[in-house]
């Protein structure tokens, strides 16, 4: 007779939390920053919505049935790769960007590499800087806000990074408008990407994932930390040519890639000293490209150069093991 | 007040409302005792005495062979009815001495105690040797041998163990509760055989009780009751060390090495019944709990009690067994069956249905860092896997595989189900074989 019973080694008890929850979780927090994109931006911004995760799940499907695989969509992280591509596009992105960006996200982001915790890059952010590459002039084709019933029609409007960076380009110093507008964006009244403008939903999910335990406060802090020490140390030096630390947290991707995108836990460092180097390093590359590169935003690419150094850091940057602690002088008091 | 702990580990739920209000409860004669020969660390005793011999209560039936090692005593009065490998809580047969009881549970003729005071360090720790004392945490190191630290060690600190970390037991908070004078008087016995500075006895903070009534029985001696944070593996020694006294345990060192012995509340309180009534270990306090069985108890219970006796005595199983755990669900040992008996590192026994373990399908790892954050060695369980799994045990040395107390904390915590403390023990194991064959 064979026994019911099942053996196996010690641990027999489990925490419970599984991929398909961290995603799910994950998932459920992006909900208010989608909900703001959608009041904000209107139909447009649900639409790019639904064709990014519709595109995302259908291209990962599609790559592990010509490989043979299981199917994965189950585990759920093809739809925050979709999410999370949608927020890093202009609203009233063009239906085939939105595709293409979700083709280019999960075949060649994700899949090519294995798939799921294989891929060494944030595939939203490789079809992101693909797109951007690609076709520079519809993923900076920005509309400004214009809510559901004001009546308004969506105009289009250069974002407050790209305002900065035409008018320190062309006399040097900031634009007197900036000066005023930061209430306005830090509830999303501005024009930018879709899951971008508004810091207060990003946030209100941020804390969220914080309270299910997905986020540790290792990479969004050193992340922010570094850009707010950076940026304010050039802001001193010069406030007619830099812009305000405040300036840079609100305004662009900074707090969706702080929060989001370069907390991917795939594409980042295992260990919190790892954590702590890789957000310091998104932190400084962030700033020094949105003040002296040629892209007025820099997140994207200040992440996915950290992604390229994570394998890195794991490398060399190890926790302390136990037992290595000097003996304490003089003993117990 | 922040309660003292250590850096890593997790809290999983404790399940210890079960028991954790209910009284040590005498558990009844079995019709047969198996009195396994290989209930400790170090060499098995060997079996002297043979079938149709007649015991009592007490009698040595296992002579110890070797320094770390214990002799083995019959748990109750009866006769001999065979000497052969039984099932074994380890998984295989071992050696066993089978008794059947006459009934009568007779002490051995001639056991007495002695006032430790008058007595010589040595004879002290004879007598701890001679009644088979070893840690009733569940590793089981025979007592004398951490009571005899080598003169280059010099001990100043006796910590005692009453943390209780593993979920559903409480074999240890009973004890506490209901016996803090035994457990006390113990603890004066240890101390005074280490020579101590200080004792401290380390209490999570979920036992209140616990924590109120050893201070209490603590009052007016030199040993400090201390409430700890609940957090698992706050009762994995060197743990504990660190929470309660900041000292790290070298890598690869004992406790010794930084001047500290440990031991569990139930060995002290072994320890005492051993000094001042000369009597051998032959039953200990087993916690029968989970969710399948019937009426969940704290039993006081003799050495080689079959398991489905235990079963027996506390309601039976509720409907079909799906796993039976010895010890607790964090590092207890999952048991083929209830024929194996109770040894002296039982400290629970756990039954579970089919559906109270659910078991997701192991998936690929997302690098979330969880098994780094909750690892409380401060080793990359995730790595050191992932070597072990490609027989690349050389790496897996490399990534530190031999600091790795088994907690289980980082299987326990992994979202993709991997079994990683399980490849981490492989590639332990493979680095010993190959230290061996030098």
């Amino acid at each position: 007779m064979e026994s019911p019973l099942y053996l196996s080694s010690s641990p027999h008890a489990h925490s419970g939390v599984t991929t398909d929850r961290v995603m799910r979780d994950v998932i459920i927090s992006l909900l208010p920053a989608c909900a703001v994109a959608f009041y904000l931006f209107g139909w447009p911004a649900l639409v790019t919505l639904l064709l990014c995760t519709l595109g995302c799940l259908a291209t990962e499907a599609l790559c592990r049935k010509g490989m043979g695989q299981a199917l994965t969509l189950g585990d759920g992280s093809a739809a925050v790769t979709g999410i999370l591509l949608a927020m890093n596009l202009p609203p009233s992105a063009p239906w085939w960007l939105s595709l293409l960006g979700s083709v280019v996200a999960i075949a060649i982001g994700k899949q090519v590499y294995g798939g799921l915790g294989h891929n060494p890059f944030n595939p939203a952010l490789v079809a992101r800087v693909v797109l951007l590459i690609s076709f520079p002039v519809q993923m900076t084709s920005w509309t400004s806000p214009a809510p559901l019933g004001s009546g308004l029609d969506a105009v289009t409007s250069a974002t407050p990074l790209g305002e900065m960076k035409t008018a320190v380009m062309l006399t040097g110093k900031l634009p007197e408008a900036l000066s005023g507008g930061l209430g306005h964006y830090f509830t999303g009244q501005m024009a930018g990407s879709l899951g971008e403008v508004s810091a207060l939903a990003l946030l209100w999910g941020a804390a969220y994932l914080f309270w299910r335990k997905v986020l540790t406060w290792h990479i969004p802090v050193a992340y922010l930390g570094s850009v707010v020490l950076l940026g304010g140390a050039f802001w001193l030096i010069d406030p007619t040519r830099y812009p305000s630390p405040l300036f840079h947290l609100l305004t662009g991707g900074l707090i969706l890639g702080a929060f989001y995108m370069a907390t991917d836990m795939v594409t980042s460092p295992v260990t919190p000293q790892g954590m702590l180097i890789f957000g310091v390093g998104c932190g400084l590359v962030t700033v020094l490209i949105r003040l002296f590169g040629g892209y007025p935003e820099g997140v994207s690419f200040a992440i996915l150069l950290m992604n390229a150094v994570t394998p890195l850091i794991d490398r060399f940057v190890r926790p302390k093991k136990f037992g290595l602690a000097p003996a304490a002088k003089g003993g117990p008091a | 007040m922040r309660l003292k702990s250590f850096p890593g580990g997790l809290h999983p739920p404790d399940n210890k409302q079960f028991t954790a209000h209910k009284a040590i409860v005498d558990c009844p004669l079995p019709a047969e005792l198996v009195i396994p020969l290989s209930q400790h660390i170090g060499a098995p005793a060997d079996a002297c005495v043979k079938v149709g011999d007649l015991v009592a209560k007490g009698e040595v039936v296992g002579q110890a062979r070797g320094f770390v090692s214990v002799p083995v005593h019959a748990s109750t009065s009866g006769a001999v009815v065979a000497v052969e490998p039984r099932p074994h809580p380890a998984g295989k047969p071992l050696p066993a001495v089978v008794i059947k009881p006459d009934g009568e549970d007779r002490w051995i003729d001639g056991l007495a105690g002695i006032p430790a005071e008058e007595q010589d360090d040595e004879s002290l720790r004879d007598r701890i040797r001679a009644a088979g004392i070893v840690g009733l945490g569940g590793a089981t190191f025979p007592t004398h041998v951490k009571l005899t630290p080598p003169g280059d060690k010099p001990i100043d600190t006796l910590i005692l163990n009453g943390v209780e970390c593993e979920p559903y037991l409480t074999a240890d908070h009973r004890l506490m509760l209901e016996n803090p004078e035994r457990i006390v008087d113990g603890i004066t016995i240890l101390q005074r055989l280490l020579g101590v500075r200080r004792t401290l006895l380390g209490i999570e903070a979920n036992k209140p009780d616990a924590i109120a009534v050893m201070t209490k029985a603590c009052a007016g001696t030199s040993i400090e009751v201390v409430a700890l944070a609940v957090k698992y593996p706050q009762g994995a020694e060197k743990q504990l060390i660190l929470a309660l006294i900041g000292k790290e345990v070298p890598s690869g060192g004992l406790p010794m090495d930084v001047g500290v012995v440990v031991q569990n509340v139930g060995t002290a309180a072994a320890v005492a019944d051993a000094v001042r009534h000369g009597r051998p270990l032959v039953e200990r306090i087993a916690t029968v709990s989970g969710p399948a069985i019937a009426n969940p108890q704290n039993l006081r219970v003799r050495i080689g009690t079959p398991l489905s006796h235990l079963v027996a005595v506390c309601g039976g199983a509720k409907g079909e067994l799906a796993k039976i755990i010895m010890g607790g669900p964090m590092m207890g040992s999952a048991q083929l069956g209830l024929e194996a008996p109770v040894t002296r590192g039982t400290s629970g026994l756990l039954l579970f249905g089919p559906g109270q373990f659910p078991r997701a399908p192991e998936g690929p790892c997302i690098r979330c860092g969880r098994c780094v954050r909750a690892c409380p060695a401060h080793i990359l369980p995730t790595a050191i896997a992932a070597c072990a799994r490609l027989d690349r045990f050389d790496e897996a040395e490399g990534f530190d595989a031999m600091d790795c107390i088994e907690c289980g904390c980082c299987t326990y915590t992994c979202p993709a189900a991997i079994p990683l403390v399980q490849a981490i023990r492989q590639a332990k194991a493979a680095i010993l074989a190959k230290r061996r064959k030098g």
